[in-house]
């Protein structure tokens, strides 16, 4: 138990990169797909939906196999363009994979929080003469955002799991390494009491720093230190009544 | 690989079950007054959605075994080498996970059934057995059905995670597939298109049994 806490504790890293990478990247590419999703044009809003309809019905391991083995039947074409250099990579892979994946949930989230700006707010900006950028800039993503919060940090946890999957393809994330611990020592109670608190760990933190930016976005809902405090340590039913007290 | 996607179908809805009876029993717990259930069943579903499925899976995987054969030994007197068949291992780490998620969705469920009804049914002089069954149950299954096909959903999808124990289901049919004749792509795409018709179908039954569920209620 000894010498696997600091190779557990030292595989964190990898974890955290392949999580924080994929997830700034799926964010990027989830508002584009919620964008699309919601404009106007019939092909582009289908095209849209199609994606996120895959990604949300398939495994993701099946994606991430279909990327990292599925691109060697197809390496001299990926050699002739340069491009077999990444997919060799099993890092790529799982964040490519992983990026898509997150990218088609987040969309949805996303989509939500859009769908939730009242009508009258973009009328009033249009009326006020925003053209469709700053409209969106200043408007509508900063009111669907406060929306799509709680989703978005449910999504981050369920990404920081996924990751795990990534050892599947020879990535030594917190996951491979128990894997290969437990293999080799046949100890996996201790094993999975480490990793699983190191994943709770970050998850806690996670939750925590999510539901501090949501406070901070939001502060006329959390006027008192009580609402605040119970929001941020108290049990899940504790929030929903901070929050109506005040309104 | 149509034996394999029977084989996921068997898996996943074993586990499905399973976690709807782990469920029940923890929604119970975590609704209970008492204080020791109510901890013990928050440990469960803080532990179960907050840790990797796949970790899981290795954890019983490797010490399940260890645990059959402690028992088989202390209790029974048995001493041979015994282990889970892998079916049961699988079915049992799939059916903890979405237990997990199942508890949550029951114990919404529960706590959406309007107060006064469980006041008029004690009015009306229903014993518990009789709230239990003519009261809460019907409208729990009513509420929880959205929750519970999202979960099935998560289910079906986690059971490729059962894969890497060596359960011959449709990701590792692809895996043998695709290792024997060097066409890795083709067969992981026909495992895509297979979990793609697979939550598809599923997607629709769940979508008539909702409508089905939802008959008597009027629709604004």
């Amino acid at each position: 138990m000894q010498e696997s806490w600091p190779k557990l504790v030292g595989a964190v890293p990898e974890t955290l990169i392949l999580a924080s990478s994929s997830l700034a990247i799926g964010f990027v590419l989830a508002i584009i797909v919620a964008l699309a999703r919601l404009s106007s044009n019939r092909g582009l809003s289908n095209l849209a939906y199609g994606f996120v309809y895959i990604f949300r019905s398939t495994p993701l391991l099946v994606q991430i196999f279909l990327i990292y083995y599925g691109s060697g039947q197809f390496r001299p074409f990926l050699q002739e363009y340069g491009l077999w250099i990444f997919f060799r990579e099993p890092w790529f892979c799982a964040i490519l994979a992983l990026t898509l994946n997150t990218g088609a949930y987040t969309s949805e989230i996303i989509r939500g929080g859009m769908q939730s700006v009242p009508w009258g707010q973009v009328e009033a900006a249009r009326a006020c003469g925003m053209s469709g950028v700053l409209l969106f800039r200043r408007i509508m993503f900063p009111v669907a955002i406060r929306q799509a919060l709680p989703g978005y940090g449910n999504e981050i946890i369920l990404m920081v799991k996924s990751t795990s999957l990534a050892s599947t393809i020879t990535i030594l994330d917190v996951t491979g390494i128990a894997k290969k611990i437990i293999a080799a020592t046949w100890s996996p109670i201790e094993i999975f009491i480490i990793a699983g608190a190191i994943y709770l760990t970050i998850n806690f933190i996670v939750t925590r720093v999510v539901q501090w930016t949501e406070i901070k976005l939001s502060p006329q809902l959390y006027r008192d230190r009580k609402s605040v405090w119970k929001t941020l340590f108290g049990k899940d039913e504790d929030m929903e009544p901070a929050r109506q007290t005040i309104r | 690989m149509l034996f394999g996607a029977l084989m996921t179908i068997a898996v996943a809805s074993c586990s499905y079950l399973l976690g709807i009876v782990f469920g029940t029993a923890f929604a119970a717990m975590k609704l209970s007054k008492n204080f020791i259930l109510n901890f013990i069943a928050d440990l469960y579903t803080t532990i179960i959605r907050g840790i990797p499925e796949l970790l899981v899976i290795y954890l019983v995987f490797f010490g399940g075994g260890a645990v059959l054969r402690t028992i088989a030994k202390g209790v029974f007197g048995y001493g041979e080498y015994i282990d889970f068949p892998i079916f049961v291992t699988g079915m049992l780490c799939i059916g903890i996970s979405s237990g997990a998620y199942s508890t949550e969705v029951i114990r919404g469920a529960v706590l959406a059934v309007p107060k006064g009804q469980i006041e008029a049914a004690r009015a009306v002089g229903m014993s518990r057995r009789l709230r239990f069954w003519r009261i809460l149950v019907p409208q729990v299954a009513r509420y929880a059905l959205p929750g519970l096909g999202n979960v099935w959903q998560l289910t079906l999808k986690e059971t490729s995670l059962i894969s890497v124990i060596g359960l011959v289901e449709i990701m590792r049919q692809a895996t043998i597939a695709s290792g024997s004749t060097k066409e890795p792509f083709t067969f992981y795409l026909a495992a895509f298109f297979l979990y793609l018709a697979l939550t598809s179908i599923s997607n629709r039954g769940f979508v008539r049994a909702e409508t089905w569920a939802n008959r008597g209620v009027r629709a604004a």
